[in-house]
């Protein structure tokens, strides 16, 4: 890591902000496409229940099975539920899972690595061997282990996510505070009367966040690739939620008799979900990066 | 060395041609192996040792013998099944009851060896049998089904007359003699390894077994493959046709159904009900699905549940469940209904037989109501994850038609683990699907293990005083006696009355064949290899 | 003693606290899990009498704590005690399926960086161009599908439509014979018997799990290649090496590549931790017997033994990848070359 300490200001004036974004946007087109695909994934998760032409949950074993169809766009599955219903409706829970356990990992984790990188000592210690102890684990793993041992409701998929997420965060917290905190901006700060926990909260904590950005988005999709994981062997969310992970698992056993709709098209949902937070996470660090901005 | 060994066996098949073997995806059938691939795995090669699993279970139908086995009959659709009516000779050459019924005696063939070449001496099989009844668990208990306790009651006569004395005369004794627990082992082998902690030389026979039986075990590598080879000297039955099986071990159903289709291996055992409606009728493949004798997939209500407790509840419940349907969706129409009985009072005593319930919310809803719960209630309706395949649908139905009727119902996925203490040890699950199968084909041996207080499979908590009579009367009583059948006609038409079981329809096991013949169904569900033709 | 001895002494002493950890949550976890493994492996038809007898056997009749003491004193002596669903005892179980798995990350690891470290330095050096936006397009693909999925679809494209792939049955096809056992890693130890043909076969049972996993791992490498690419490129020494007049190529491989390795190499410890877990996905859909379909088995069936070693086995192994990190960090990092 270079040692530079980055000039930035820690008070943002908001018009460059908004100029920048607008211009980073209109320079990085695939940026541009994430954040529409965001923004459609957000509308969807709201307005699932409005938008879905079918109950997700009502059987039919007259249509069982269906392929794609002008009635059904994305065919039935084995129960005779309709794909696409379930499909739409399954954006929220799974939004709802990955933006949870992110936000939970992200708190725990960078207000440990934030302390551990500041103060070093007994506390970086402490907290070093506690991530080590967790990430020694294989993570997926540990995961299963969690679930298994807590039972699989939504929350404790939440919690197993959040859980193996936390060194990254706090690692990349660690390491970013680390270098700064002896940097100019910092000790300016502190001259001028500021106590430990102002200078870390709101002058060196904003600048290690452009790091954490590219971890956030990439934990994004992995959080439902996660949940997803769990479904497949047998320890996600209950039956009959719609959820795109099991669809695509309970679908994956169809594929090789030729009804490759029930796992393709959740399969295409979850993707383009993970891939738009993972575009948007770049793009974040574009908008972000101090050094960008200058 | 085992490699080089197998190695060497190898090349007898012919190694040249075996790397294009997928260009002549019959070739290995026409070498005389048969490749069989299972979605389970074999986690002992001893069916005696406590944590042996079902799949493992094979290796005592293939790798040793019995005294005595069942016939073979033609099912209507042309696959053979075993025969339950007929008991034939196999380590013994012949047996007979004591004019009193208190003894059973047993002659061994006289040419009988083990696959060591050692003969197979009444010393064996007292050895053998006193190991089933000592060790504990699993086989202690199947031994005692058949009334088979002590070791005391098992007598050497001479080195090829083998005595039991019996503790009662049971009908269920000589069947109990063909399952596969009774094994039998040779001790001589099996001593030399025994020692103070292991009196039964468990960790020996784990690895290597110590038969007489149709094949040998040349290689087994644990969570991957098993490979039998012909056993030339059998001398309890023909020698097999074919030289060598593969068992290999494919836990993806999806990727063990591509192979199939495609012809690189020869049976697909065990295969999905979806799967085995769709490969019927294609050309070359040949699917098998036996209904399974004895066995009923169950919706159980349990009695420890404060509404289950009226019987009310329990018939608007099975009144509500969509039959047809979960039978098409969860079970592809394979398997024999159990629902639509024409009366309320069975007209025979054959088992498992359609309850007299069909789907019906109007009657259920006023059940319901008659029972003091018109506003419904909450419930967990519980499932195994390791069964999912056709519990989820199921259950997914249920739960749609109990709401109907203002029943809440949330579905709880149980792990493989966790299953059977919940469901059959604690019998806690208030509303649960339970599959028990008798491997004894008889009703009262059905209603001994579940609907007796206490015993295992009743996991609904249930007890009828006069079923628990009943049962325990007409447990040793031969078929053919005149108060057998209104007895089972009577235990029928309460359990119909009652449901502390709601039947839903008599799973069937489906085995998918191609380039070769010779498959045939045992109650144990498990392969045998010993008729297979190429 | 040299500073870096030192160093490694240090880091193998600073692992050893995060042992300990794994130990105890490894026992605390399993003994979490649902389920009374006497009951389910009493079998089918078990009594009450049965299953004590089974727990008894098990040692699961003691209280906690001293469960606890007899596993720690079974582990010094090197006892990981026995599988009871595979019937095995754990570190054999564990020794004979390591190297599958490990021959499979490895091959994975090796797939995906030889494509994601040029994709993420070709990016990171015409940042904004079509380079850039392609590589970022294809490693977010590819790091957005579930392996499973991937698996499963590759399968049936490649093995079951095209007929072009051998069948998923795990290492070999059972037309070839295992090599006699040295490394474990059946296309080393094919080769070392020269049997070419045996080796072929393994690389070809290999390909598309690896492709499957390699596929998954290609965005953290690419993109952390990339960052650390740019971060780099926009330092300090740089600008100087640039205003030097330093020419394009040695600045940006002589200089910035160099550096940016740095996180690059410890991105690489991550994936490799997360692809062994990832493992368990794919080695479930193509019937790899490795570790990770084994700790799934197990775990589903609660098998205390088996959980426990594998995951001391999965500590170990991540210990030392750290100390080969650590010390390859040592070789790139300029600041602690010494003269």
């Amino acid at each position: 890591m270079s040692a530079t300490a980055p000039d930035a200001p820690s008070a943002k004036p908001q018009r460059g902000f908004l100029d920048h974004a607008l211009y980073v946007l209109s320079e990085n087109p695939i940026t541009a496409i994430a954040f529409a695909l965001f923004a459609v994934i957000v509308l969807v998760a709201l307005l699932g229940p409005v938008l879905a032409p079918y109950d997700p949950l009502e059987s039919n074993a007259a249509r069982a099975l269906q392929p794609p169809s002008v009635d059904h766009w994305f065919g039935t599955d084995n129960l005779g539920r309709d794909v696409f219903s379930r499909v739409l409706i399954a954006t929220r829970l799974d939004l709802l899972i990955s933006v949870t356990a992110v936000a939970l990992s992200f708190m725990v984790g960078a207000t440990i690595g934030s302390a551990a990188g500041y103060w070093g000592g007994w506390i970086d210690a402490v907290t070093g061997r506690f991530v080590d102890t967790i990430m020694a684990f294989p993570l997926f793993v540990l995961a299963m282990g969690i679930v298994a041992a807590m039972g699989n409701t939504v929350e404790n998929i939440i919690y197993a996510t959040a859980i193996i997420n936390l060194p990254f965060y706090a690692r990349v917290a660690r390491a970013e505070v680390r270098i700064r905190r002896n940097a100019g901006f910092a000790q300016a700060a502190r001259l001028s009367g500021n106590t430990d926990v102002q200078v870390l909260a709101f002058h060196i904590f904003p600048n290690a966040l452009p790091p954490m950005m590219v971890q956030i988005s990439l934990n994004m999709g992995w959080a439902i690739l996660n949940a997803a994981g769990l479904s497949f062997i047998g320890l996600g969310v209950r039956p009959p939620t719609a959820e795109w992970g099991i669809m695509v698992a309970e679908g994956a056993n169809f594929v090789v008799s030729g009804e490759w709709w029930l796992a393709v098209f959740p399969g295409l949902a979850l993707m383009t979900a993970v891939f738009a937070f993972n575009l948007l996470g770049d793009g974040l660090r574009d908008i972000f990066d101090p050094r960008q901005r200058t | 060395m085992r490699r080089r060994d197998f190695l060497k066996g190898a090349t007898v098949l012919g190694a040249g041609a075996l790397p294009f073997i997928r260009s002549l995806p019959a070739s290995a059938a026409t070498d005389g192996v048969v490749v069989v691939a299972m979605g389970q795995t074999i986690n002992s090669l001893d069916i005696h040792r406590s944590g042996t699993n079902r799949p493992s279970y094979q290796v005592a139908v293939n790798v040793y013998d019995r005294l005595v086995s069942f016939g073979t009959k033609t099912m209507p659709d042309g696959s053979l099944s075993y025969d339950y009516s007929v008991i034939e000779p196999e380590v013994a050459e012949s047996w007979e009851f004591a004019a009193d019924g208190s003894a059973i005696t047993f002659k061994l063939r006289p040419e009988g060896k083990f696959q060591d070449g050692s003969p197979i001496t009444a010393e064996d099989v007292k050895w053998s049998f006193d190991r089933a009844v000592s060790v504990g668990g699993f086989p202690t208990v199947q031994m005692k089904a058949g009334s088979l306790e002590k070791p005391e009651q098992f007598e050497v006569v001479d080195e090829f007359t083998f005595k039991i004395n019996l503790l009662r005369p049971s009908k269920l004794t000589l069947p109990d003699l063909a399952v596969p627990v009774p094994m039998i082992i040779n001790a001589k082998v099996a001593k030399e390894h025994i020692t103070s902690d292991d009196p039964w030389a468990t960790e020996y026979l784990h690895k290597t077994p110590a038969g007489s039986g149709a094949f040998k075990v040349v290689r087994w590598d644990p969570g991957q493959q098993l490979v039998y080879e012909r056993n030339d000297g059998w001398t309890s039955g023909p020698v097999p046709a074919v030289k060598r099986v593969i068992v290999r071990e494919v836990p993806s159903q999806a990727t063990r159904r591509a192979l199939f289709e495609r012809g690189d291996i020869q049976v697909s055992f065990d295969i999905p009900n979806k799967d085995a409606k769709e490969l019927s009728g294609t050309d070359g493949l040949t699917i098998a699905s036996t209904p399974v004798e004895n066995a009923i997939y169950c919706l159980n209500p349990n009695l420890s549940f404060e509404p289950f407790k009226d019987k009310k509840v329990r018939q608007a419940i099975a009144w509500s469940v969509p039959y047809e349907d979960i039978f098409q969706t969860a079970a592809y129409g394979r398997g024999v209904p159990m629902w639509g009985g024409p009366s309320a009072t069975p007209s025979d005593i054959a088992w498992p037989q359609p309850f007299p319930y069909s789907t019906d919310l109007d009657k259920a809803k006023a059940l319901l109501e008659e029972a003091g719960y018109k506003d419904g209630f909450e419930v967990p309706l519980s499932i195994a994850l390791d069964q999912s395949d056709w519990m989820e649908p199921t259950a997914l139905l249920v739960q749609e038609n109990l709401a109907k009727i203002g029943i809440k119902a949330t579905i709880e996925k149980i792990p493989g683990a966790n299953w059977r203490t919940a469901s059959l040890v604690e019998k806690r699950l208030p509303l649960h699907l339970e599959t028990f199968g008798g491997w004894l084909n008889y009703p009262c041996y059905y209603f001994f293990w579940a609907y007796l207080e206490g015993h295992l499979f009743n996991s609904s908590n249930y007890r009828n005083e006069e079923i628990e009579t009943l049962t325990g009367e007409t447990l040793y009583l031969p078929v053919d006696h005149p108060d057998y059948a209104p007895k089972i006609k009577r235990m029928i038409e309460i359990a119909w009355d009652e449901v502390p079981r709601i039947a839903l329809f008599q799973p069937a096991l489906n085995v998918g064949t191609r380039d070769m013949s010779g498959y045939e169904y045992w109650f144990h569900r498990q392969l045998d290899a010993r008729g297979f033709k190429t | 003693m040299g500073p870096r001895t030192k160093l490694v002494l240090y880091r193998t002493l600073q692992a050893l606290p995060a042992l300990v950890g794994v130990v105890i949550v490894s026992f605390i976890l399993t003994r979490m899990l649902p389920g009374d493994p006497a009951a389910y492996f009493a079998g089918p038809a078990a009594t009450e009498t049965s299953i004590a007898e089974i727990r008894a056997a098990m040692g699961l009749d003691h209280p906690l704590p001293v469960q606890f003491l007899h596993y720690v004193q079974d582990l010094v002596g090197g006892d990981l005690g026995n599988s009871l669903s595979t019937g095995q005892p754990v570190v054999e179980e564990l020794t004979r399926r390591l190297p599958a798995s490990l021959e499979l990350t490895l091959t994975a690891l090796l797939l995906s960086c030889a494509i994601a470290l040029p994709m993420g330095v070709a990016a990171a050096v015409h940042q904004g161009s079509w380079i850039d936006h392609v590589c970022r397009g294809l490693v977010t693909a590819g790091v957005s599908l579930p392996t499973f999925f991937t698996g499963i679809v590759l399968v049936y494209v490649f093995y079951y439509l095209l007929g072009w792939a051998p069948s998923p049955l795990g290492r070999l096809d059972f037309i070839y014979l295992s090599p006699p056992e040295v490394t474990g890693f059946y296309i080393i130890d094919a080769l070392l018997i020269g049997d070419v043909e045996t080796a072929m076969g393994a690389v070809r049972q290999l390909i598309l799990p690896a492709s499957t996993l390699a596929l998954f791992t290609l965005a953290p490498l690419a993109r952390m290649a990339r960052a650390a690419m740019l971060q780099a490129l926009s330092s300090d020494y740089i600008r100087t090496a640039r205003a030097a007049g330093l020419g394009e190529g040695q600045v940006v491989f002589g200089y910035a590549f160099q550096n940016a390795m740095l996180p690059v190499i410890t991105t690489l410890g991550m994936v490799f931790s997360f692809m062994l877990g990832a493992n368990v996905l794919v080695e479930k859909v193509f019937s790899w017997p490795g570790i990770g379909s084994y700790a799934v088995e197990a775990l589903v069936v609660s098998d205390y033994a088996a959980v426990q070693g594998f995951v001391l086995a999965m500590a170990i192994l991540f210990v030392l990848l750290n100390l080969v990190i650590d010390i390859l960090y040592t070789l790139v990092d300029p600041r602690t070359r010494e003269g």
